[in-house]
């Protein structure tokens, strides 16, 4: 497992980091820029993605329009997102169109023209984005369990309020990027088939300019404890759960990681072996690890029809507690077997390195090699797992669930 | 890059598309079965069928077949459409043989009957769920309205009704009939050890026997007609119309691929700008759907309820719009540029070859590499796409739309 990384630090505090993937035609980049739904206010609750939004209809030499025809000519595919913490604006391209794709990047960080006579249109979008989630009842139920879990600042939605979105005024847009998007905690990482002198020169002519700090982050996360149900006329009742683990920069990270992949990585992790094989409960189960700074959580979703609903929580949760009482040897070899398999893999594409990348920079303030994260994964044991199953019981619970009917809480839970 | 085939004694197909230098390999059964294979009585059992390919064979438990999957730390799953059920793999190249020991070992399960029991109960979860999302259930009345007494009405799922009534015993027959090496192609992709790939497929699959598989085709008879379905807790409209289009094998579908992507793809086409930038629709977009005798264009619009006719409205008049808004060149070349970077992109992932390659195997029986397939698309005139776009105009379809009222 070769890598070739580099980093480097702009004056301005930008970090660029590049692995190079001379095998690969492509290359991707994302820039991650604290920008995220926790520097928002309540009243104008979803300003994060507006602005964002704004920021994009129109930038430098290019008028809304000419942006994404641009990207289109230049046969980029392009996303962005609105996390907690950040706003992340993530491109894939041939490696020959590298330079005139991150200059699109780079205009819409540093000179966006935030059209006032379009702020309507992008208010309408996102109303209506927001309001398309009522009909899928499964992402809803995630959306209600952030915000119950981690409270107003930090549980709030990429997608807004209602009330906040109406409220948002173009100066709000204009000033909230002006506070954020800034160099100082920003990190452009790329990935594929690149020179790196030549792109560290690319990255000083396109973000040289770029100056400041962005606002201050709010107080630490804290994970909140309760449930609730949201009543709504469907077959299936959707079960979204959480629990306290460790967080991404935690020295036990990757026994916690473990343990999740225990439960739900693969076909014959438990909980698809409980709740699925055996009862046949459910179409769909999972566990996965989530961090917000240094709160980690694990969340589960489990959907069953409604007469079923009771049972397939109970099971989930008498199976998430179980691993106490053990993890046999072949589990823990299939669990090392994917994630061997999975880094090696990740060799195939520039999209993935270059977002786990600037995630690592951002969480830990460096990128791991791939080798240290295989030297984690195989130093796990079915003791040390346990032992710290035991030492960061799940406690802390939240659950939201949408159906027609409400769940009794299990003793487990309303701790 | 190498392309290498071979037929079995048995008839089963193998074929691979070979690039040494890959760090995975990627290994799938393309099964010509699919919803349009079955009879209405026993509508659902190619996909319920899929799920129980997992649940064991002869030589493995239901357990151990999912704890091998894992074993190999492979990137496995399947799916069931109208026209194909599919069985792939991606794992790393020393598990090659491993892969294909177990993958078609899963081509002979034992369809033990309390596993098919017990798998009713998540197939009728897995309608439950889509039961409860409405764009799901436009599309499933579209596809009946559409094809009427046609093959390709059968819903992919079946019904509650279809699923609970079938037996076990059904399934066996149809799985004998349908899983015949003849029926069957191996496909794979990558770091392929292709000499081994067919001596190791020979001895595993020696006892498959052949068999006499047909599949009804012929072009649907279609009726223009509106449907409208109500979905109480829905909050959005969902409209969704479909009207004839070019087939797998026809070679015009390369132009309506190209006219689809300017009309409506889900950015910068003309639907995006006059209704997803204004904030008019949350979605409005247009694409192919393509089988094998036949195919379909289809216009999917999301917005609010009050909103529908008006956004319809606006829909119509962009879709007859091709005299007074002809194609432009710079549409052309900008659709052309997305489409072809697009596949080059996802082509640098053998586990995304594997269905490129297999489907263009089993359904055209033809191997392209990215670049020959991305020129079809280069060769595409203005010419050619503004007639079909000119034909829009007097277009047959189908409009199914789905709201709370």
């Amino acid at each position: 497992m070769q890598q070739s990384f580099y980093q480097h630090r702009l004056a301005n505090g930008l970090i660029v980091l590049g692995e190079r993937m001379p095998w690969l035609e492509s290359v991707a980049f994302t820039l991650m820029i604290p920008g995220g739904t926790c520097r928002e206010t309540t009243p104008r609750a979803g300003l994060a993605g507006l602005s964002l939004e704004l920021s994009q209809r129109g930038a430098g030499p290019w008028g809304s329009r000419e942006i994404v025809e641009q990207l289109d000519f230049l046969g980029v595919e392009r996303s962005s997102t609105v996390s907690t913490f950040h706003t992340t604006v993530s491109m894939a391209a041939m490696a020959r169109v590298l330079e005139p794709a991150l200059e699109v990047a780079a205009a819409m960080v540093l000179e966006p023209h935030f059209p006032e006579e379009e702020l309507e249109e992008a208010r309408q979008s996102a109303l209506l984005e927001l309001s398309s989630i009522e009909d899928d009842p499964a992402q809803k139920c995630f959306k209600e369990l952030k915000q119950l879990r981690y409270g107003e600042v930090f549980g709030r939605s990429s997608l807004g309020t209602e009330s906040g979105l109406q409220a948002i005024s173009h100066q709000d847009c204009v000033d909230f990027h002006a506070r954020n998007c800034r160099p100082q905690g920003s990190v452009l990482a790329l990935a594929g088939n690149f020179d790196w002198e030549q792109f560290v020169k690319l990255a000083e002519k396109l973000f040289g300019g770029w100056s400041g700090h962005a606002a201050a982050e709010p107080s630490p996360v804290i994970s909140h404890r309760g449930s609730t149900h949201l009543s709504h006329d469907s077959q299936q009742t959707h079960i979204a759960l959480a629990y306290d683990s460790v967080p991404y920069n935690h020295p036990e990270y990757y026994r916690g990681r473990g343990i999740v992949g225990v439960l739900s990585d693969g076909m014959s992790s438990r909980l698809f072996t409980e709740v699925r094989e055996k009862r046949g409960l459910v179409y769909a189960v999972s566990a996965s690890s989530h961090s917000l700074k240094n709160c980690g959580s694990v969340l589960c979703y489990a959907g069953t029809t409604s007469a079923r609903a009771q049972e397939t929580l109970n099971v989930t949760v008498e199976t998430i507690r179980d691993i106490r009482n053990g993890i046999d040897p072949d589990e823990l070899s299939r669990l090392k077997s994917r994630v061997r398999t999975s880094l090696v893999m990740e060799q195939e594409s520039s999209t993935s390195r270059s977002s786990q990348m600037a995630y690592d920079w951002v969480y830990l303030g460096r990128v791991p090699p791939r080798q240290e994260v295989l030297s984690e994964i195989e130093s796990l044991t079915c003791e040390n797992l346990v032992e710290h199953f035991l030492k960061y019981p799940p406690q802390g619970w939240t659950l939201v669930t949408i159906g027609p009917e409400p769940l009794e809480f299990a003793d487990a839970i309303s701790n | 890059m190498q392309f290498r085939t071979e037929v079995l004694d048995n008839g089963l197909e193998v074929v691979a598309e070979i690039n040494p230098d890959a760090f995975s390999m990627s290994i799938g059964y393309f099964v010509k079965t699919g919803s349009r294979d079955e009879t209405h009585e026993i509508a659902g059992v190619s996909h319920f069928l899929e799920h129980m390919m997992f649940k064991g064979t002869a030589r493995r438990t239901s357990v151990d077949v999912n704890r091998e999957l894992d074993d190999l730390g492979s990137q496995s799953n399947a799916y069931t459409s109208e026209e194909q059920t599919v069985y792939y793999m991606s794992v790393l190249p020393e598990n090659q043989c491993a892969a294909l020991d177990l993958l078609t070992d899963m081509m002979r399960p034992s369809l033990r009957d309390e596993d098919f029991q017990t798998e009713k109960q998540v197939i009728l979860e897995e309608i439950a769920m889509y039961d409860d999302q409405p764009p799901y259930g436009a599309m499933e009345r579209a596809m009946e309205a559409y094809f009427g007494s046609h093959p390709l009405a059968t819903r992919v799922l079946g019904t509650r009704d279809t699923v609970t009534a079938l037996t076990s015993e059904a399934m066996r027959t149809y799985h004998e009939a349908r899983y015949a090496p003849n029926n069957l192609c191996l496909v794979a992709t990558g770091a392929v050890d292709f000499d081994a790939l067919v001596k190791e497929t020979a001895t595993r699959t020696k006892s498959w026997k052949a068999s006499n598989i047909s599949r009804e085709l012929g072009p649907p008879k279609v009726q223009s007609q509106t449907i409208g379905m109500v979905h109480p807790p829905a909050t959005q409209q969902y409209t969704l119309e479909f009207s004839p289009g070019p087939g797998y094998l026809d070679p015009d579908r390369y132009v309506t691929r190209v006219l689809g992507s300017i009309l409506g793809d889900d950015t910068g086409s003309r639907l995006f700008w006059d209704l997803v930038d204004t904030g008019l629709a949350d979605t409005a977009v247009a694409y192919t759907q393509e089988f094998q005798d036949c195919g379909v264009f289809g216009i999917f619009l999301a917005c609010a309820p009050d909103q529908q006719t008006e956004n319809w409205a606006r829909i119509e008049a962009i879709l007859a719009s091709a005299l007074e808004s002809p194609v432009t060149e710079r549409e052309l070349d900008l659709a052309k540029n997305k489409i072809c970077a697009g596949m080059i992109l996802a082509s640098e992932r053998p586990s995304n070859r594997l269905f490129s390659v297999g489907n263009a195997w089993t359904i055209r029986r033809k191997y392209e590499g990215v670049r020959d397939a991305a020129e079809h698309y280069r060769q595409v005139s203005l010419d050619q796409v503004q007639q079909a776009f000119l034909k829009l105009k007097d277009r047959q379809r189908v409009l199914v739309s789905v709201g709370p009222e």
